[in-house]
């Protein structure tokens, strides 16, 4: 069993990604879309949960959020995928539910 | 693979709906079937034909009953949701006495038995929100 | 519909600031009539709604809180509360409101409906469902 966990919040206007991180099982992946994707950049406040988040959980990223954004993939975090909605899809059906923590 | 959407915002405020219209594509698109999209909260917003965004912005609610009439999906707004924020089929400017109606093509207004139903008989329930 | 399917309801939000918690009661209570497998989840400020003693008379608007004393009637009587959420806001489970149900395969004895779970607990619970309601 594992879920697609999805993120759509900056984590540094709200709590969504940490409470993702926090009850996120091992094994699940974790996509960043909408203002969730800011949470994907290197060198930031929460980077690090990010990164120590990563042994257990998948990152990706909602790679037209990034562009809409201007947000460089060189910024993202080593080991944090990009996918396309058609990723976006996919994830939803390699993992067996979805959880989004609006 | 058989799909629900949930829709929990409205258009234009909050960019939900336009990621569950963009992965609503995608899904059809990679040839997985839309059992339905449910609109709930301000989602039901969606569900007017009467938005006319500027020209060069997205009409959100036409892009989902463009999409409604090119695959046959089926658009429901919640009913409970609908009444408070008016949102107004046929029936339903009937039952009210209201004195119009604003609901746009493809959609079609339901009771959250709609959301199990849809829950029980998909595969996949994804959830677009705040 | 013979199908019976693990449903979940996260709540994650508090009452009255935003209209989630009441709508998402709401789909809870309709839900309840499709006899399946239900169980909710407050964490974060979704454990602000099982508060005592809301008194919404100065706001004129619903106090949709004796609402989820009902729930043991419609037999959703597994209500999880994240401790960590809990004890992030000071909150004990003496706090929240006693929300019980009629056992009937125990000879109607009254039980609490209110689970207090870790996290770690919680995301288990998350992992064993089939369908994840968000509001």
């Amino acid at each position: 069993m594992s879920i697609l966990h999805t993120v759509n919040k900056s984590p540094f206007d709200r709590n969504s990604l940490e409470a993702c991180v926090r009850l996120a099982a091992k094994g699940g992946s974790v996509l960043l879309i909408e203002d969730g994707v800011y949470g994907a950049m290197k060198g930031t406040s929460k980077s690090d949960m990010v990164t120590n988040a990563m042994k257990d959980l998948t990152f990706y990223v909602l790679g037209p959020d990034l562009k809409a954004r201007g947000v460089d993939e060189g910024k993202l975090i080593d080991g944090v995928k990009v996918v396309d909605y058609s990723g976006f899809v996919n994830l939803t059906v390699e993992n067996d539910k979805a959880q989004a923590w609006l | 693979m058989k799909f629900a959407i949930q829709v929990n915002e409205g258009p234009y405020n909050h960019e939900a709906s336009v990621s569950a219209l963009n992965f609503t594509k995608a899904a059809l698109e990679a040839g997985h079937e839309i059992f339905r999209v449910f609109f709930y909260h301000d989602g039901v917003n969606n569900g007017t034909r009467f938005t006319s965004p500027p020209q060069d912005d997205i009409n959100i609610a036409n892009s989902w009953s463009a999409l409604a009439d090119k695959h046959g999906l089926d658009l429901v707004v919640c009913v409970a949701a609908a009444q408070r924020r008016g949102i107004v089929d046929q029936g339903e400017q009937e039952r009210q006495g209201k004195d119009g109606n604003n609901i746009a093509p493809g959609f079609r207004i339901s009771g959250l038995g709609q959301l199990i139903e849809a829950g029980i008989q998909s595969e996949r329930l994804v959830v677009f929100g705040d | 519909m013979s199908e019976i399917k693990k449903f979940m309801y996260i709540n994650r939000k508090a009452p009255y600031g935003t209209i989630y918690a009441w709508e998402s009661l709401e789909v809870v209570l309709i839900g309840a009539a499709f006899e399946q497998d239900v169980s909710v989840a407050f964490v974060d400020d979704g454990v602000y709604q099982l508060c005592k003693g809301q008194d919404t008379t100065g706001l004129g608007i619903k106090n949709f809180s004796a609402t989820y004393r009902a729930l043991g009637d419609y037999d959703v009587n597994k209500l999880y509360v994240e401790k960590e959420s809990l004890d992030a806001r000071g909150l004990t489970l003496d706090d929240l409101m006693p929300l019980k149900y009629e056992d009937e395969n125990d000879d109607y004895a009254e039980k609490d409906s209110i689970r207090v779970v870790s996290s770690k607990e919680l995301a288990e619970i998350f992992d064993q469902q089939e369908v994840l309601f968000n509001f």
